[in-house]
């Protein structure tokens, strides 16, 4: 479904991707992890379409398609999903309002009939109750004063109303008490099927030990150095991501200096 | 030196009070001479004058000419439209067309007992006592407020007794059609102890109109009343609108004023509150959305006389285009006023980079132990937010309205009159692109 090769990525000329490779098959579960400044949310958004990032090498084919040239939003039609490590505030439009709109322009897209008022309620209030989230914050601003909690709570209720191909989480479980973190789990586990993929981008390995992933990988420095499976990532819980980056070092080394030795080749 | 009209101008304008309502009666005669001579004296100000060194009134000052009409017009079939667009249940409503009174169009029939509502032309005509002291009374701090003194050709007077409760809204609307013409009209509300009204002043100007309209609105409240002033300036492209509202508050009134403006091609509004007794709260909302060479400027004053009041200031605009906006407001916490509870926030939204906002929030303090607070911000949509909801499959046309929206939408919504909140709401959305699509979810 997914194909990163050799994906380079910098902001304001600073390079913070540098040469991703991954592959992603519809019915998979990947999970992302690595430490802080690693690349993992400049890959997720870079994924969705923010423009902050300017790529500077390597390709991303979605289902068989360029995904760099397209928009956010074709993206979003298409059915990439972000849920955002830190979602947005948007004073004065109500939740119900965004979702309908964001929901109908994508069943626009794909040529079906757009949802009324009453169809889309129905939808959206079963949703609400698995996801644990009150009637109530459907007329609220979006994420206008909700807690950390409420806020990832709203994402994963997007997630389920749209019902994307590819689902990418970023820190999704960040910040989060169990309780809500066992619901979050429960609303991902949810959504997984043979025809979608997921990517969860993780800084813990706690969120693994509920959604169990087939695929674990370690960024770091802006590339992945291990990928595993869901033991990989006990592993880094038990060892830290010092033990990667030896483990990542040394294979530098290795690099660099079959580099040198190019180079100093005649 | 001020900017003087030409001395021929001034002797034919000078004539002009002769011609107006209430010519027949000594003091209200008297009172328009004397607010010309005023006018005269000082001219047009000009942009060396502090208070108005951003807006230029050159377009005023080289009209043909600054007289009203004197003569009620024929109401046009487009003032009649205008009119018949307002839903005829659930308000008390007043027309004026050109700045006169048009009872016809108007139905200020089933008035609840206590409120009276009368043409200021007819008053002033009869020589009735009851508007004589505010007519009189001077607002000095602008040189147009002399001019509407002088010209005034009618008008609504409200007189709501002690502890009246209008329910419905009293929808004063004006409008302007036709040529060119000069409007003066005049609003003077007197609220009893404990009376409660919610007044709606709405400018319409057709298309064509050239209008150059002076208004000044004079609101009194008593103990403890409570009055909500709405106004909306719709006026048209080419027009020129300038208006004067003063307020004066005894002690535990309540007072809100919010003031939108979407058309004009120059308008300026001054509100003035006084504290002048304890205990009162007073709220000045507003809202520009702005678009072209439109020019808004608001300039607002609170004077905490009184100690323990509350006051409350909330303005945000939407700039696109050449457009230019204005925003000046000043709390003035006088000797004495203990206790003051003062906040003023101005935010804007730069949609073009040949739009410009000059925004002032300003405090003057000689009291102790007050809380005030003051902030502008100016800004541009944000890119995360635009993102935000992009990536939920809006495109972008779509997610750039809605956000405008948002942001605008966050004064309409304190409208509590559900017919002119909605009517809001859809003028703001039908200046944005694709706000159609937006207006269709609500």
């Amino acid at each position: 479904m997914l194909s990163i090769k050799n994906l380079h990525a910098s902001i304001d000329g600073k390079e913070i991707l540098r040469g991703i490779d991954l592959e992603v098959k519809a019915g998979e579960v990947h999970a992302i992890m690595g430490p802080n400044a690693s690349g993992k949310t400049t890959l997720a958004q870079l994924l969705a379409g923010r423009a902050l990032y300017a790529v500077t090498a390597g390709s991303v084919q979605y289902l068989g398609r360029d995904l760099l040239s397209m928009t956010p939003e074709q993206r979003a039609c298409e059915g990439v999903f972000l849920a955002f490590q830190y979602p947005v505030e948007i004073p004065g439009i109500s939740n119900a309002l965004f979702l309908k709109t964001a929901l109908n322009a994508i069943r626009k897209y794909h040529l079906l009939p757009e949802l009324d008022a009453m169809d889309f309620l129905s939808l959206v209030r079963e949703r609400m109750k698995r996801v644990g989230m009150d009637d109530a914050m459907l007329l609220r601003a979006v994420n206008e004063g909700f807690s950390g909690g409420e806020k990832k709570r709203n994402e994963i209720l997007q997630l389920s109303v749209l019902q994307p191909k590819l689902a990418i989480l970023d820190e999704t479980d960040s910040g989060l008490d169990i309780d809500a973190l066992k619901l979050i789990a429960d609303g991902i586990n949810d959504m997984r099927d043979h025809e979608r993929a997921i990517i969860l981008v993780t800084h813990y390995q706690r969120l693994l030990d509920y959604v169990v992933p087939d695929m674990v990988h370690v960024l770091s420095q802006g590339r992945i150095v291990k990928s595993g499976g869901a033991d990989l990532a006990k592993n880094l819980e038990q060892h830290g991501y010092s033990w990667v980056n030896t483990d990542a070092i040394a294979n530098q080394a290795i690099q660099n200096s079959q580099i040198t030795q190019a180079n100093q080749a005649p | 030196m001020h900017a003087q009209p030409q001395s021929w101008q001034n002797i034919a304008l000078s004539l002009v009070p002769y011609e107006l309502a209430g010519n027949s009666t000594p003091w209200v005669l008297a009172t328009r001479k004397a607010a010309f001579k005023r006018f005269e004296s000082h001219g047009f100000p000009t942009r060396r004058e502090e208070e108005w060194k951003y807006t230029d009134v050159s377009l005023i000052s080289k009209r043909g000419t600054l007289a009203p009409d004197n003569i009620p017009p024929e109401a046009s079939s487009e003032a009649k439209l205008l009119a018949w667009t307002l839903p005829s249940e659930g308000m008390h409503l007043m027309v004026f067309v050109n700045g006169h009174f048009d009872s016809g169009l108007s139905n200020i029939d089933d008035l609840p007992a206590g409120v009276q509502i009368s043409s200021l032309a007819d008053m002033l005509d009869e020589g009735a006592e009851l508007p004589k002291d505010l007519f009189k009374q001077q607002h000095e701090h602008t040189v147009f407020s002399a001019l509407n003194n002088a010209f005034v050709t009618d008008g609504a007077v409200l007189n709501i007794t002690p502890n009246t409760v209008v329910n419905k809204p009293i929808y004063i609307l004006l409008i302007a059609s036709g040529h060119g013409t000069a409007i003066y009209p005049r609003m003077i509300i007197m609220a009893g102890a404990g009376a409660r009204a919610t007044i709606i002043e709405h400018y319409m100007g057709t298309l064509d109109a050239h209008n150059f309209t002076n208004a000044t609105t004079q609101i009194n409240l008593g103990d403890g009343a409570t009055i909500e002033h709405c106004k909306l300036t719709q006026e048209g492209p080419a027009a020129a609108h300038i208006a004067g509202i003063h307020v004066q508050q005894a002690e535990g009134s309540h007072f809100t004023s919010k003031s939108f403006v979407f058309g004009g091609r120059l308008v300026r509004n001054d509100i003035t509150v006084s504290l002048n007794e304890p205990n009162c709260t007073c709220t000045l909302d507003g809202l520009y959305l702005l678009n072209d060479k439109q020019h808004v400027d608001h300039h607002t004053r609170i004077d905490h006389i009184a100690a323990s009041c509350t006051s409350r200031e909330y303005y945000r605009g939407v700039l696109d285009g050449e457009s230019r906006g204005v925003f000046n407001g000043k709390v003035i916490v006088h000797h004495g006023a203990n206790n003051t509870d003062a906040n003023q926030t101005n935010h804007n939204l730069l949609l073009s980079r040949q739009a410009e906002i000059d925004t002032k929030p300003q405090l003057e303090i000689f009291a102790d132990d007050v809380k005030c607070t003051h902030g502008a911000t100016v800004g541009q949509l944000s890119d995360e937010s635009l993102f935000y909801l992009r990536s939920r499959g809006l495109d972008e046309v779509v997610a750039r309205s809605m956000l405008i929206y948002g942001f605008a939408n966050d004064i309409i919504r304190g409208v509590n009159v559900p017919y002119l909140r909605t009517r809001l709401e859809h003028l703001l959305l039908d200046r944005l692109p694709q706000g159609e699509m937006v207006k269709e979810l609500l």
